[in-house]
């Protein structure tokens, strides 16, 4: 299983250096659409905060439809016919539980259990599977494959993705042409013909909301943009930047790898490292199915209690956002740090992801305060706010999985 | 006849970062240099009109900003420039980058192997715990294990808690860093060949020892906990070159009201009833001081310095065996044009960092066999970088500075002493080398400064040219450097210490023993070290 590249592959790609932010396959849509031209780095692409205007792109996906270029999202396909066993053995969950056809969220651990990613599971055929993430995983695939008959490989260039999440989003894929796309429910995915070859549509997303998500070959990734947007037109879809999705995503109670945890190949302080339980991902865990990476250690920590953190949702009394914000009991004792912090247009409440010390968060949830730096005219407005522990989701849409679903 | 309160020998940067600081201290200090500069292996020095040479030492990273800071050295001139990364050329036309973007690194990586550009994040992880748990103790004086001082005691529990706090699985990792070949550590993390080499470099420099000797990983280490201006790992070039940096030290110390007596070599340490009372110099005068401090190597002060029969036995046969063994050369060049490298893009960032023509960790430990065999190297591995594409001070517009260290040349020649034409077969391996990947290069050059460890010795005064003052190996670290039962900077004799890098943390232009060893002189004089900042956080 090597993975050295051919020398002449490997002279053409020496020129990289000149371009230390890579567009996508659908920078030339996107960059026309960049009015204010606010970009950020992604995994050394250029990727947009906001296209036009963060408030508005953030209505457009709870009110119509909103395109975000998911591409530089780290991908492997995984094939062969040990895929299943292998994957199953490498992720927290079930994976002989999932269909062909099928996505799992899942996350994945090292041998002491602590997370290294979290991410989505994608069962393309039996033996296919796609696995995305934030971060890059190809040595510990590999690694973790040894004796399984599987095949890794990284396609992040190779295939393109676009999230279309939103209300209206299902009217435009039908109104697209996409055939059947009424039949996926929550989860499920189907391939679909699309100029000349086919691509994937998964009912998933990262918004709370109705949405899909879209994989093409890098080659037909500019058609299926235009195809969208043409048929969205009269449905407002609209392209969006992460400032907007990530608005959304704390909505949706959903957390992000080295944003809300800090995953376990890049903590250099060793305390930063966390277990699936200690954010919130112990649902993950089966203990009755077999060996997986960390099971031991995850057993073991739950059963002589060393589960050290919590990840927790809180409401804070209010309107300013805490972000970053300290977190205490009684107003004196630090017990943990907001990791994401909002005011929820749709919850209407000021929401908050921390991280807190057990039993700060777990059996201990009262009396809980953040204090609030607000920079205000070059003045910090101090405020020390009640929080309130409060289960994730914050908002609980019914179109997400409404079957059929709604035109909007 | 006047009596100065201290007396350094060598006015190398560790010297004078001592004399410095006792000076500030309120001492009277005097520094004798054998040289007509001051500098020790960290001077810029013109030997060809317009050109500046960092002749010995030639980029900078682990020099401590604390210690900068204090003696005020940006004020006397000083800046240190990050420079850009650098290459490892391939025998088959390509070459392998080192980006400080991260991702440009990733996709350089990507090249060779997708596989290790993605364990690249793991690798860095793991190397810079590491250096989180030796950086704290560069400024500290490493304890006595056997004294039951409550100071050492203090310390070894320091050591032992930081130890402690360790997981079990970083506590294995940093006893194999501390044991392993660099060859093996690596082969953990890489699968490709010049990517290995990529690193192994650092695991080498400067040590007699070839990448698949144990004790190479943690050199490696030592050349990784430096930084620039906060950010670790980077290395930088000092502005004016590596002089520039003992210059500021020189001024610094002349403007506290320092002394600094240039061409006065010391014959021997002035020794009255077992306790150091001067220097003798060269010429016969003696020059008297309340107490002597040695920037030379541990070797060259109590072996040519110091009477046999004022030393321990014990001591002695240590200072004997410790290792201090040539293993590395230096070739200056002064340029007219900046070399082509046809295969570099003409754009490449690479120009301005550090060039390697050795892509595989075999190419390394084959250069090494010829160091056993006492030869230089055949296909010598180079450390070269072109300092004047950054820094507009060392050459005329448009000309350049190459610096090209050199391993591996032994300090003897199959036993024998080098002699001219040794030398200039040793160039002509170098010049070889760098030709093969830069048509035209020979026609470029202006002045070429070749050093062998025969020159840098009889210059410098580094035994047999280690440019460490001793292997960085386990066994020569923390409280065993220079020796056990003297880590303390203090010496058998009363009166007489070691500020140079024989002694903790080691050489690298750190700069950390001469300051440490002030802190030593200061504590037993009974004077304040408020002057002295504590090592920066590390958080």
């Amino acid at each position: 299983m090597t993975s050295q590249l051919d020398n002449a592959a490997r002279t053409l790609a020496q020129s990289h250096f000149r371009t230390l932010r890579l567009g996508t396959p659908f920078q030339p849509r996107i960059d026309a659409l960049a009015k204010t031209q606010d970009w950020y780095n992604w995994a050394g692409y250029r990727a947009p905060h906001s296209l036009w205007d963060e408030e508005l792109e953030y209505f457009a996906i709870r009110s119509q439809a909103a395109l975000f270029d998911i591409s530089p999202m780290t991908k492997y396909r995984i094939e062969g016919q040990d895929a299943e066993a292998f994957l199953d053995r490498v992720t927290l969950r079930d994976v002989t539980k999932l269909r062909s056809g099928r996505v799992q969220y899942t996350a994945w651990c090292d041998d002491e259990g602590f997370v290294l990613d979290d991410g989505t599971l994608f069962r393309l055929s039996p033996t296919r599977f796609r696995l995305c993430s934030q971060e890059r995983h190809l040595p510990w695939l590999l690694d973790s494959a040894l004796g399984f008959d599987v095949i890794v490989e990284e396609e992040t260039e190779a295939v393109a993705g676009l999230a279309m999440q939103g209300p209206t989003s299902f009217a435009v894929l039908r109104d697209a042409g996409f055939a059947g796309v009424e039949k996926l429910k929550i989860f499920d995915l189907a391939e679909f013909p699309h100029d000349g070859g086919t691509i994937v549509i998964s009912r998933t997303g990262f918004t709370g909301d109705l949405g899909y998500e879209l994989f093409v070959l890098a080659d037909k990734a500019l058609s299926l943009w235009d195809r969208l947007m043409t048929a969205g037109e009269l449905r407002g879809v609209r392209a969006i930047g992460y400032n907007a999705l990530n608005r959304a995503r704390l909505e949706a109670g959903l957390i992000v790898a080295n944003a809300d945890f800090t995953t376990a190949e890049h903590a250099i302080r060793t305390d930063r490292l966390r277990m699936p339980d200690e954010i919130g991902l112990g649902f993950m865990i089966d203990p009755e199915k077999g060996h997986f990476n960390g099971r031991r250690a995850i057993l073991e920590a739950r059963a002589k209690r060393k589960l050290r953190h919590v990840l927790v949702g809180l409401e804070i009394e209010g309107n300013i956002p805490a972000e970053h914000a300290i977190v205490y009991h009684k107003k004196s004792q630090e017990v943990g740090l907001v990791s994401a912090a909002m005011w929820s247009p749709m919850a209407k409440r000021n929401i908050a992801i921390a991280s807190l010390a057990r039993p700060y968060g777990d059996t201990m949830v009262e009396d809980l305060w953040v204090e609030i730096y607000a920079m205000r005219e070059l003045q910090y407005q101090k405020l020390m706010k009640r929080a309130k522990v409060m289960a994730r989701p914050f908002i609980k849409l019914d179109r997400r999985t409404a079957n059929p679903p709604a035109d909007f | 006849m006047k009596a100065w309160d201290a007396i350094v020998i060598g006015g190398g940067h560790n010297g004078l970062v001592n004399a410095c600081y006792l000076q500030r201290a309120g001492l009277d200090v005097l520094v004798v240099e054998k040289n007509d500069w001051v500098g020790g292996a960290a001077t810029s020095r013109e030997l060809t009109p317009g050109f500046l040479y960092s002749n010995c030492s030639y980029v900078c990273s682990l020099f401590r900003p604390e210690i900068m800071r204090d003696l005020e050295l940006p004020r006397f001139g000083l800046q240190v420039i990050s420079y850009e990364g650098g290459a490892v050329f391939t025998r088959d036309g390509d070459y392998l980058a080192n980006y400080r973007d991260h991702d440009a690194h990733r996709r350089e990586f990507a090249r060779f192997s997708k596989r290790d550009a993605e364990a690249y994040d793991r690798y860095s992880r793991d190397v810079t715990r590491q250096c989180r748990f030796i950086q704290p103790l560069l400024m500290r004086t490493a304890p006595d294990p056997t004294s039951l001082k409550p100071r050492d005691l203090g310390e070894l529990l320091y050591l032992g808690k930081k130890f402690a706090d360790l997981s079990s699985e970083e506590m294995a990792l940093t006893l194999r860093f501390w044991t392993m070949s660099i060859s093996e550590f690596l082969d953990e993390y890489f699968e490709t060949d010049v990517i290995k080499a990529n690193f192994a470099l650092s695991g080498i420099i400067g040590t007699a020892l070839g990448p698949m000797s144990p004790g190479t990983a943690y050199v490696l280490l030592h050349h990784y906990m430096g930084e620039v201006d906060g950010s670790v790992g980077a290395w930088g070039y000092a502005r004016g070159g590596m002089g520039a940096i003992t210059k500021a030290l020189a001024a610094s110390f002349k403007a506290s009201g320092g002394t600094i007596r240039t061409g006065a070599e010391v014959d021997h340490v002035l020794v009255h009833g077992g306790k150091a009372k001067g220097v003798v110099l060269a010429g016969g005068e003696e020059v008297y001081g309340k107490l002597v401090v040695s920037n030379a190597d541990v070797k060259r002060t109590f072996l040519k310095l110091v009477e046999e029969k004022e030393l321990p036995d014990i001591f002695l046969r240590r200072v004997k065996n410790f290792k201090i063994r040539g293993s590395s050369g230096k070739v200056n060049i002064a340029l007219d044009s900046l070399p082509e490298f046809p295969a570099l893009p003409k754009d490449s960032p690479v120009y301005r960092g550090d060039m390697h023509f050795t892509d595989s960790i075999e190419r390394m430990e084959r250069a090494y066999d010829d160091w056993k065999a006492g030869r230089w190297s055949a296909d010598p591995f180079l450390d070269m970088v072109i300092p004047t594409t950054l820094d507009p001070t060392m050459a005329p517009p448009g000309k350049h500075f190459m610096s090209c260290f050199v391993q591996y040349a032994p300090p003897r020649i199959a036993g024998r002493e080098w002699t001219d034409a040794d030398r200039d077969g040793f160039a002509e391996s170098v010049i070889a080398q760098i030709a093969e990947y830069s048509p035209g290069f020979r026609d470029r050059i202006v002045h070429m400064e070749v050093r062998t460890p025969r020159e840098i010795e009889a210059e410098v005064g580094l035994t047999e040219g280690n440019i460490f003052q001793g292997e960085l190996t386990f066994d020569q670290l923390l409280f065993n450097r220079p020796v056990p039962g003297y880590a303390q900077y203090r010496s058998p004799l009363s009166g007489l210490y070691m500020c140079g890098s024989s002694t903790h943390p080691g050489g690298g232009v750190m700069g950390a023993p001469g300051r440490n060893a002030a802190a030593e002189i200061l504590r037993d004089l009974a004077k304040s070290t408020s002057h002295m900042s504590p090592a920066h956080d590390v958080i």
